[in-house]
């Protein structure tokens, strides 16, 4: 059997992919694109403990399910709120659409 | 399930997932990079299967790369124009970022790499199906019900803002 | 004398899973691991399920072009080999030879890669359904699911080559074929679900084991009215709208926009595009037998030729409903997916629902 905390390292280092995905790129869907990461990133570790750690209850599956819904509808609005910004400033990249002082 | 065959599936679905993660964050065409999201997502699938969640597997497939990544798709055609673009996708904190992310990565991975879990041996239920509906619908049903109308909110909020005026 | 007739007819009835068991038999005896044998196994049956899928598809062009033209008046192909038979011959050939233009400034790894990403689902898709009684090459508890996560990727691949082509007829092809099949995806999953409640389970070989009753016939779920006879109708109309198959077909149609996402492809590429068309058909025939038509079950022939007769009946009336009806325009069938058959499909689950819950109710 595969040791646990492989699955969990795995799932660390998507997240800390997801994380520069989020802090580095300019345009705002590929922000999206790094969340996305990182909610994966949690999906797989709620999966790794309920397999390993409670086997017979499939809590770390029930959360999970939920993960990936709100992952959806959070997906759905993000995207939305990107496409109006766009249609009002013709850019979608992250620094252009900067409104604040510093 | 034979040992050498899940030893190698796993390490061929953690390369999989992690170079596409890589590409996701680094690639200098976004459709690009959108398209190895889909195949991380397809990767990440394939990982559940090995953590015996074959129905969270199908779930992911047909929801992550079946719907999300069309929207992400079509979000990207809507907002450029059709020539390829070679803009520069990073931005000026890029560096910081990434010592900030291998921060992260030291610190939560030597977490986890060191604490004692504490790891049960018996073996998880083969037809998670039915276990499945029966928790959604009796212990969850709150949070299910709370998910339908998250859902609800966010079909119509995302109509109202993406509508034409 | 009534022995071995009856032995040659459990040999017949059972013929392939008697060869699986004999070949399985065989591979043990020659002293590979148990590991190695179950790989070996299959590999194997994914072998078969994928040559015979590629010769029904084969076939299915065929008999397309020549029940289309018998329902216009004219015979179909007919030169090439006797009665025509070796027409699909000539069209692979035809692909093949066929020069491969990518357009300047396409995204050439996109453009390469759509095609595959659009054909490939289709054929896993035959990987979970019951060719006949314990024929299924794997037959997973989350069957219906894993049709649906599958065929659910091929509208990546239309998008990507409506993007790649670098064209706006592409473009705009791409989109709508998108726009319809994940609209068209949500009823087609409602009405797949009334065969998964009507059986209790979500695996395949379960479901049509759950269509046994009288005489093999009776117990189908199509016969099961109002609720699998509306199920079976929602499911053939949202199937013929995923497959972008006349009348829903505007986002191919070549007199309205160039053959839409298609038009920048050529050669080996535009007939992958045209055989996962064809693949993509006889899967959903073969899904809509196996949920609505009681999959292999019938009275006195082998399980297996039941499965073909219907598949072969339901393919019959795709094409007949292409040389048939007119095309829908892109506005009127959004309209009709999100107005008429969504509606019905959820009315449907519920009146499902409602039915099983009193069943039980007043049976138990």
């Amino acid at each position: 059997m595969i040791p646990l905390y492989w699955y969990l390292l795995l799932a660390v280092a998507l997240f800390c992919i997801g994380v520069y995905g989020v802090l580095s790129r300019r345009n705002a869907v590929g922000i999206l694109m790094g969340i996305e990461l990182m909610l994966n990133a949690v999906n797989i570790n709620f999966l790794a403990f309920s397999r390993y750690i409670t086997p017979a209850l499939l809590t770390g599956q029930i959360v999970a399910i939920f993960v990936i819904t709100i992952a959806a509808a959070e997906a759905a609005v993000g995207l939305a709120i990107v496409i109006a910004i766009y249609r009002s400033r013709s850019t979608v990249n992250a620094d252009e659409i900067d409104l604040m002082k510093w | 399930m034979a040992e050498p065959a899940v030893y190698a599936a796993f390490f061929i679905l953690a390369a999989v997932t992690l170079g596409g993660a890589i590409a996701v964050v680094t690639a200098r065409n976004i459709l690009h990079s959108a398209l190895f999201l889909a195949l991380v997502f397809v990767s990440v699938a394939g990982l559940y299967v090995l953590l015996e969640a074959p129905f969270l597997a199908a779930v992911q497939i047909l929801i992550y790369v079946g719907a999300i990544i069309v929207l992400i798709l079509f979000a990207l055609m809507l907002t450029r124009r059709i020539t390829g673009e070679r803009v520069r996708q990073t931005n000026a904190q890029a560096l910081p970022a990434a010592l900030a992310a291998l921060a992260l990565l030291a610190v939560l991975g030597g977490l986890v790499a060191t604490f004692a879990w504490r790891v049960s041996t018996e073996s998880p239920p083969p037809n998670t199906v039915p276990l499945l509906g029966e928790a959604l619908m009796r212990t969850y049903m709150l949070p299910f019900e709370v998910a339908g109308v998250v859902l609800l909110v966010a079909l119509v909020g995302a109509i109202i803002l993406a509508k034409e005026r | 004398m009534l022995d071995a007739i009856r032995n040659l007819w459990s040999l017949i009835y059972n013929l392939f899973p008697n060869l699986a068991q004999a070949l399985a038999a065989f591979l043990r005896g020659t002293g590979l691991p148990g590991w190695g044998v179950d790989l070996l196994m299959a590999l194997l049956s994914a072998l078969v399920v994928v040559i015979s899928v590629l010769l029904g598809m084969l076939g299915m062009t065929l008999m397309e072009r020549k029940v289309m033209g018998r329902m216009q008046n004219r015979l179909g192909p007919n030169r090439v080999g006797p009665l025509g038979l070796l027409q699909p011959i000539a069209d692979a050939i035809k692909f093949l030879i066929k020069e491969d233009i990518v357009p300047t400034n396409a995204d050439r790894w996109v453009h390469t890669l759509a095609p595959i990403v659009a054909a490939i689902p289709a054929v896993l898709v035959y990987a979970v359904i019951p060719f006949g009684k314990g024929m299924a090459a794997a037959d997973l508890n989350i069957g219906v699911l894993y049709i649906l996560a599958v065929s659910s990727i091929t509208t990546i691949g239309i998008v990507m080559a409506g993007w790649a082509s670098n064209n706006k007829y592409s473009l705009l092809g791409g989109m709508r074929a998108a726009a319809q099949i994940i609209s068209y995806e949500v009823p087609l999953v409602l009405s797949m679900l009334v065969a998964v409640m009507l059986a209790g389970s979500l695996s395949l070989g379960k479901i049509v084991e759950a269509q046994g009753g009288l005489l093999g016939i009776l117990g189908w779920n199509v016969f099961r009215v109002p609720f699998g006879t509306l199920a079976f109708l929602t499911y053939m109309i949202c199937a013929v709208a995923e497959l972008n198959r006349t009348p829903f077909d505007l986002p191919e149609g070549e007199s309205e926009i160039v053959t839409g996402y298609i038009t920048e492809y050529s050669g080996l590429k535009w007939g992958l595009f045209y055989l996962g068309e064809y693949f993509n058909a006889i899967a959903v025939s073969a899904i809509a037998t196996t949920l609505f038509l009681g999959g292999w079950q019938g009275p006195i022939l082998p399980p297996y030729v039941w499965f073909l007769g219907k598949v072969l009946v339901i393919v019959f009336i795709l094409i007949w409903l292409r040389s048939t009806l007119p095309r829908f325009r892109v506005d009127q069938l959004m309209g009709f997916a999100w107005k008429v058959v969504l509606p019905i499909a959820l009315v449907n689950i519920f009146v499902t629902g409602a039915a099983i819950t009193l069943w039980q109710a007043f049976v138990k």
